[in-house]
């Protein structure tokens, strides 16, 4: 049984798989190369990682066909770490990444996404497509209009090529053109070569040189967090939306497993972190791509490439890059987003905007994330603090009866203490908890206050209608002697 | 003539007015139709992210092409409606010949010149590749 579902993962579409696996090879050259330049790493660092974390994700993920390689995500979070530290401590917070996701994987921390709300997630895409964009600008600083031609003609072709044939990605027909036009016509522009070094060579393993001391560790512990979340995130969502594209399940746990896995062994390898991606398992997908031979495929025929032809990646020009990064942020951006904005419940489309403005500002994609969370908590508590409480007077009894509707916490005693009439003339005062739940201290805390003022005023309380929960939570911890619920 | 007839729907104003026809074509040749709502991978991408379940997915695409289901189920005409997956034109056109439909009805976006050549024409990719007669609704 095991193992049948094993072959069939593996080898039930075996020739569509290894169509859709060269396809993917070819359109992750680029971005692996373009997402190394915005990390701040030499293009090999993630055409390594490409290669390792494909490979191995080929045969530990949990979502056959999905595509996991360097990503954008991932690298606009290693900048800093790069910038200050250098590679080998990048390598290290990869490894510490990957230990962090697997331990993930294994305590079935994939369910705690549920606590990310799906405006975080939209403001996750679209401020990641800002970024990605944004990442593209500083190549125009003190370009002539050249520039600005071959990044046009690089999105044309990308554009338009698909009307007229799908049988190769344009992406990569845009480059080769672009670089063909480049060296043909002698133009003197920035090329890959400028912006660091590209070894033909397959990865060794090596340990990262750095000094094992706790230091070490502090500094790499917020990145390797950070990167772990945002992968973690990504992939999940990935890999949701290639069980939707397929109409087909997966094991979320065993994909947070088996990325965490991947990063490890990158780390190792000489390459950067990195995740599942939207743009490439969409085109593993579209290209018939279902098993993990598509998965493996990409991954070696990509190294495979880079060994071959690493000679004319280096004369790649980076308006070429730059063109394919702008498609990749035109692609990621969640466009429907714009469209729905005007209609969302108000406070969804502040998460969502305070998401994308809290990463663009930090350019930090699990700030924002984390913002988005907190604002969204802070939402929904002000949603359901909104206690009612009607009041009823019975004459004949002297009596003032309460009746509350709504949840007792924290967040929702204030008001509802302001509610009552401390100065009241009547001698007895009912409060009718049928339709209330008390949920902390704070809640019982709130109820012993009323109890104090009236009595300042010699009237009586009673409480009626508690329910189980909340009685026994009142009787743990509440100081109400004079209570007598009912 | 036209007993199996295949509607191409996504919950437009375009795949409303094919539905009526295909009700006609059907009513006339005595036939019946299925409904098919085609999910690409851009618009799979926007719904997940955009729900939070599987269930709450399913349940917003079911809400898109209720107008067409009313529309069948208003008419008396036997019909069928599924979601598939899968790039628009190539979907269509597999379903189609796979299982022997006799007509293929199929709205057109009314696109100009401009929009026709970047974005491409569903309708007319139907039209060239399925084996049987296709009725455009313009």
């Amino acid at each position: 049984m095991r193992t049948e579902q094993l072959r069939q993962e593996w080898f039930g579409n075996v020739k569509g798989d290894i169509l859709s696996g060269l396809v993917v090879a070819l359109a992750l050259i680029p971005e692996a190369i373009a997402f190394s330049i915005i990390a701040g790493v030499d293009p090999m660092v993630g055409l390594y990682a490409s290669f390792c974390i494909a490979v191995v994700i080929s045969f530990v993920g949990g979502r056959p066909g999905m595509i996991s390689a360097a990503t954008g995500a991932m690298a606009l979070l290693m900048v800093n770490l790069v910038a200050e530290y250098g590679l080998e401590y990048l390598l290290a917070a990869t490894i510490l990444t990957g230990i962090i996701q697997f331990l993930f994987g294994i305590f079935k921390l994939a369910r705690a996404m549920k606590f990310v709300p799906r405006s975080v997630m939209v403001g996750f895409v679209n401020s990641l497509a800002i970024l990605i964009f944004a990442a593209q600008l500083p190549h125009f600083a003190g370009e002539s209009w050249i520039m600005y031609a071959l990044v046009a003609l690089t999105l044309a072709i990308i554009y338009l090529l698909p009307r007229i044939t799908k049988a190769v990605p344009s992406a990569l027909v845009a480059i080769i053109a672009v670089t063909a036009i480049v060296i043909f016509g002698d133009i003197q522009v920035g090329t890959v070569g400028d912006m660091g070094n590209l070894t033909q060579q397959l990865p060794v393993f090596l340990i990262p040189s750095i000094p094992f001391t706790l230091e070490t560790l502090m500094i790499i512990f917020p990145y390797s967090l950070a990167l772990a979340i945002v992968g973690l995130l990504e992939s999940l969502l990935t890999a949701n939306i290639v069980d939707d594209m397929t109409d087909t399940e997966s094991d979320k746990n065993k994909e947070s497993r088996g990325q965490g896995i991947a990063n490890v062994v990158t780390g190792f390898f000489g390459g950067m972190a990195g995740c599942a991606m939207i743009g490439q398992s969409g085109i593993n997908v579209k290209s018939g791509g279902r098993g993990r031979l598509s998965t493996f495929v990409a991954g070696t025929f990509l190294m495979f490439l880079i060994v071959v032809l690493g000679g004319f990646v280096v004369q790649i020009p980076m308006a070429a890059l730059v063109g394919v990064m702008i498609m990749v942020s035109i692609g990621t951006f969640d466009w429907s987003s714009l469209k729905t904005l005007h209609k969302l419940p108000r406070t969804d489309a502040i998460v969502m905007l305070v998401t994308v403005a809290v990463v663009v500002y930090t350019n930090d994609l699990s700030k924002g994330v984390f913002a988005g969370v907190l604002l969204s908590a802070i939402f929904f508590a002000a949603k359901i603090s909104k206690v009612k409480v009607t009041e009823e007077l019975v004459m004949r009894e002297q009596k003032r009866i309460y009746r509350v509707e709504g949840q007792l916490f924290f967040a929702s005693v204030s008001d509802f203490t302001a509610k009552f009439n401390f100065a009241d003339s009547v001698k007895e005062v009912e409060i009718d908890l049928t339709r209330a739940h008390l949920w902390d201290d704070s809640a019982i805390g709130a109820l012993d206050k009323i109890e104090v003022k009236f009595a300042q005023n010699n009237i009586e309380v009673h409480y009626t209608g508690l329910n189980t929960d909340s009685e026994h939570l009142k009787n743990r911890i509440g100081g109400l002697t004079k209570a007598s619920g009912d | 003539m036209f007993k199996k007839i295949l509607l191409a729907a996504d919950g437009s104003e375009h795949s409303l007015r094919s539905a009526n026809h295909a009700i006609e074509l059907a009513e006339k040749f005595n036939g019946s139709i299925e409904a098919i709502y085609v999910i690409d991978g851009n618009t799979a991408k926007a719904d997940v992210l955009h729900a939070a379940d599987k269930f709450e997915i399913e349940l917003k695409r079911k809400e898109k092409i209720k107008k067409v289901r009313e529309l069948l189920e208003g008419s008396g005409v036997t019909f069928k409606t599924h979601i598939l997956h899968g790039e628009a034109g190539p979907t269509i056109v597999a379903y189609a010949n796979e299982n022997n439909f006799d007509c293929v009805v199929i709205g057109s976006r009314g696109l100009n010149n401009l929009q026709e050549f970047l974005l491409g024409s569903v309708s007319h990719k139907v039209a060239k590749r399925a084996d049987c007669p296709v009725l455009i609704v313009k």
